[in-house]
């Protein structure tokens, strides 16, 4: 048991998250790598389209990832290497969608539904006062006046 | 303004209701990625012949100045969709009389080689992109894909996927008549 627990220790110490980055991929300038990195998980994989191609294990994803070093390597931009893979994968490439005439609703709407919330919590918390007003007028006063008077006169109203 | 504030739920009904029924079309394809290549010129890329095949090769010159629009076929022995895909390419270039030319996309040549003795080699010209740099450069996702490009060396349609099944082959053939209308008169 003890040695089961050993082991298990051991093992667990050793263990270390599965990276889809294989060990051929990494360049050998760490800053460059960085870079690679930082630009690969701002990359879509085009086959599991919900994840990043720097934590993909797609064919393609690999190859875009070898791409995407082969460009810095030969000293493009980050700018650079992301407008090559966008002008063969398109603006669908980029996980975060950029800002234009399709994509407009998108990011448009939490700030008009923030501004139109706030819109009606202004105009709602504005006109309560004037609604609230419990003191009557004269007139009123003068009206309740003569029917407390009429009703004290011919006794109960039930 | 009470009106406006009474009709809300309605209004929030509306809009969700909306975005339900774009949702739940069944002709939406949620999967489907826009090609940037459509009504663009054919991407750069040279591709050798594959070895052991008398097939030549395939470059982007090779895309320009055809008789009529081409169909360039994405496709690999290890690709099982493929296979199933083979038939209905055959028969579009021995009964339709079109012109198809292959990538072979990341396929050992032999392998290449042994499936096109197999199956039958309707391919004038195949690319052998062992790398698959050429794949990025067409912007594919998987294979199959099959794409149309214009007499004039334009990408007129991709088909992602197998074009297999009387749905598929009617897609296709559509987009077919189509790239013909537009380039020459002639029927499929």
């Amino acid at each position: 048991m003890n040695q089961f627990i050993r082991v298990l220790a051991i093992a667990l110490a050793l263990a270390s998250p599965a990276f889809a980055v294989e060990p051929d991929e990494i360049l050998s300038d760490p800053a460059l790598e960085e870079r690679a990195r930082s630009i690969s998980t701002g990359l879509r994989c085009v086959v599991c389209q919900n994840q990043n191609i720097d934590s993909s294990n797609a064919g393609v994803a690999r190859d875009l990832r070898l791409l995407v070093r082969e460009r810095l390597l030969e000293g493009d931009t980050n700018n650079e290497v992301v407008s090559y893979i966008r002008a063969r994968y398109g603006d669908y490439v980029l996980m975060s969608p950029p800002l234009n005439g399709a994509t407009l609703m998108l990011w448009a709407t939490p700030f008009v539904l923030v501004l139109v919330s706030v819109g009606a919590f202004v105009m709602v918390a504005c006109r309560r006062p004037t609604k609230q007003s419990s003191e009557l007028s004269a007139a009123e006063n003068t009206e309740l006046d003569a029917f407390l008077a009429s009703s004290g006169k011919n006794g109960d109203l039930s | 303004m009470t009106r406006l504030i009474a009709a809300s739920p309605f209004i929030f009904a509306l809009v969700v209701g909306a975005f339900f029924l774009w949702g739940l079309n069944p002709d939406r394809d949620p999967n489907a990625i826009p090609s940037v290549l459509i009504s663009q010129p054919a991407p750069a890329f040279e591709l050798a012949p594959v070895a052991g095949l008398d097939t030549p090769g395939l470059v982007q010159a090779d895309l320009k100045g055809n008789a009529g629009p081409v169909i360039v076929n994405v496709f690999a022995s290890w690709c099982v969709p493929c296979r199933a895909e083979h038939s209905v390419l055959t028969s579009l270039v021995e009964e339709g009389g079109q012109t198809l030319f292959g990538i072979n996309y990341k396929d050992k040549p032999e392998d290449a080689v042994r499936w096109l003795n197999e199956l039958g080699n309707p391919y004038a010209r195949i690319g052998s992109d062992l790398s698959g740099r050429a794949g990025i450069e067409w912007g594919i996702s998987g294979v199959p894909e099959t794409f149309i490009v214009g007499a004039d060396g334009t990408v007129l349609y991709r088909y992602v996927g197998p074009v297999v099944g009387d749905e598929a082959v009617t897609i296709f053939r559509t987009a077919l008549q189509e790239a013909n209308a537009l380039v020459k008169e002639t029927e499929l």
